[in-house]
């Protein structure tokens, strides 16, 4: 027998009992906690899943597969008209960097050989915090409020950013690599009206299929409301029509897509999630169906799927182990959290903040959590700084920003993002 | 013997981009040596602002995407 090798078991033995024996099940704060935990990863599955997360994903597939993003880089390289590529650089984030990890190479590309510091650190700020499927889940989950200060908030921020930076340190001489950047290709693209189109149906479909119940009296609120599925279902249609000409899927497709959606309609009356994720799967089969576009929509789709799901999935979980659902307590007490991060002082906003850029949240899963915050007390200020000041940075991606760009640089950036976080934290809880 | 260099992080299209590459060297028969390039700063030595990137023989061959084994081949050729 090799000691160490025993040795090590015994250690692993010995923990998982010693687990088991102090198992907390049995203390009430902890038996809440796990069922807290359950229950809001069962409220998400069935709230979110069908109707927002996956159309969501469609919609960031097609972005990455359709819009051409070599055209967008001209506007990021050295000879870009410098006002300009702030604008670009601050949504394109949206279009470009829809993988977390694309956003590192970008922003390194940008600033050594591109639009330079300030582009880049636009971008580098505005890519992970305005990522097209975060936009979606906060407005559907925190509240379209929210959802609306997030975008607006992040663009403002990394146009105001980069500029600082680039002011910052304008004195200093930067060896720029004259090196001609490698674009990738530029594809043979749809025109733009036709891209505005596809794209509009396609968020067309998502808000009217996740219009929520208005609280208020009647008027046109309450009319969308009532016809919100009618209105999914032709804009599906719609779409359905779209498909068959762009992607040359043959119309007896389409037409057995329409007719399966619509017996599930019928023999699940009341319940649309039925037609709809009949409508999805379809949506996918026939996107299969053709080689090409279609089938890289799909691929595309799938991926940020595959990716994102399960994350999402442990993020869930641990907000309601620790925080509970809206409303209720997980392990943590909700008191603790309103001493903390309740209210909209300074210090509440600085908190959150700082908090915000430490850790790190994997694409979504800031908005579990701070729905489970929120719930428990956190003032509406703090959670916006921590939405601003959250995904962006992290301790990992500052170490890596650190060896591209330097310490100093990477200092007075993190130090712009937290002092622009709590700003807006507490000018948003007063005004809101 | 072909030198392929993988450039990108850790993400699952990178992956993806060196099996398929892998694949297509293997149909073809070729001899060649695989190497990825993670670091951030070796990568934009390349030029290359988006990954995942292939690069055969010094020479950027694709930018941004994952082609099939297939299209890989006629870069490998």
């Amino acid at each position: 027998m090799k000691q160490s090798k025993e040795w090590k078991s015994l250690a692993i033995v010995t923990s998982v009992f010693l687990a088991c024996f102090y198992l907390p099940i049995g203390n009430g704060r902890f038996d809440n906690a796990f069922l807290e935990a359950l229950q809001l990863v069962k409220w998400y599955a069935r709230e979110h899943v069908i109707l927002c997360l996956v159309p969501a994903f469609f919609i960031a597939g097609a972005i990455s597969v359709f819009v051409s993003q070599a055209s967008v880089m001209k506007y990021l390289g050295a000879n870009a008209p410098k006002l300009l590529s702030y604008g670009v650089a601050s949504v394109s984030g949206s279009i470009l960097a829809v993988c977390s990890c694309t956003v590192l190479p970008l922003f390194a590309g940008i600033y050594r050989m591109g639009a330079g510091l300030g582009p880049a650190t636009a971008f580098l700020y505005s890519g992970p915090a305005i990522n097209v499927l975060a936009i979606i889940l906060t407005a559907r989950v925190l509240g379209l409020e929210m959802g609306a200060a997030r975008a607006v908030g992040a663009i403002l921020f990394s146009v105001i950013i980069g500029i600082l930076m680039h002011l910052f340190f304008l004195k200093e001489e930067r060896i720029k690599s004259k090196k001609q950047a490698q674009m990738p290709e530029a594809k043979a693209g749809r025109p733009l009206w036709q891209n505005i189109l596809y794209f509009g149906i396609m968020v067309l479909i998502l808000v009217f299929a996740n219009w929520g119940k208005p609280s208020g009296e009647g008027g046109l609120w309450q009319f969308l409301y009532s016809g919100k599925w009618i209105l999914t279902g032709l804009f599906s249609a719609a779409l359905g029509i779209l498909i068959m000409n762009w992607f040359k899927i043959r119309i007896l497709y389409i037409l057995l897509t329409a007719s399966a959606v619509g017996v599930s309609a019928f023999l699940f009356t009341g319940n649309p999630l039925a037609p709809f994720s009949v409508g999805i799967f379809c949506l996918a089969i026939l996107l299969r169906s053709k080689k090409g576009e279609s089938r890289e929509w799909l691929d595309s789709t799938w991926m940020f799927a595959k990716q994102i799901l399960p994350l999402l999935f442990i993020g869930v979980m641990l907000s309601g182990l620790f925080l509970g659902r809206p409303g209720k307590e997980g392990l943590i007490p909700s008191v603790w959290v309103e001493k903390a991060v309740g209210g909209n002082s300074f210090r509440a906003n600085f908190f959150a903040s700082i908090v915000g850029a430490l850790m790190y949240f994997a694409t979504l899963t800031e908005i579990p959590i701070l729905q489970g915050l929120l719930g428990s007390g956190m003032g509406k200020g703090p959670a916006l700084a921590l939405l601003l000041a959250g995904p962006a940075v992290s301790l990992p991606n500052m170490l890596v920003i650190r060896g591209i760009m330097g310490t100093k640089k990477t200092l007075v950036y993190i130090i712009l993002v937290v002092c622009m976080a709590t700003i807006t934290g507490i000018l948003y809880g007063a005004l809101f | 013997m072909k030198k392929i260099k993988i450039l990108g992080g850790g993400c699952p299209k990178c992956a993806k981009l060196a099996e398929n590459t892998e694949a297509a060297a293997k149909e073809l028969g070729i001899e060649y040596q695989l190497e990825k390039v993670t670091d951030i700063n070796d990568i934009v030595k390349f030029g290359v602002m988006m990954t995942p990137a292939l690069v055969v023989d010094g020479e950027v061959k694709t930018v941004g995407k994952v082609p099939s084994p297939e299209e890989i081949k006629q870069y490998l050729g």
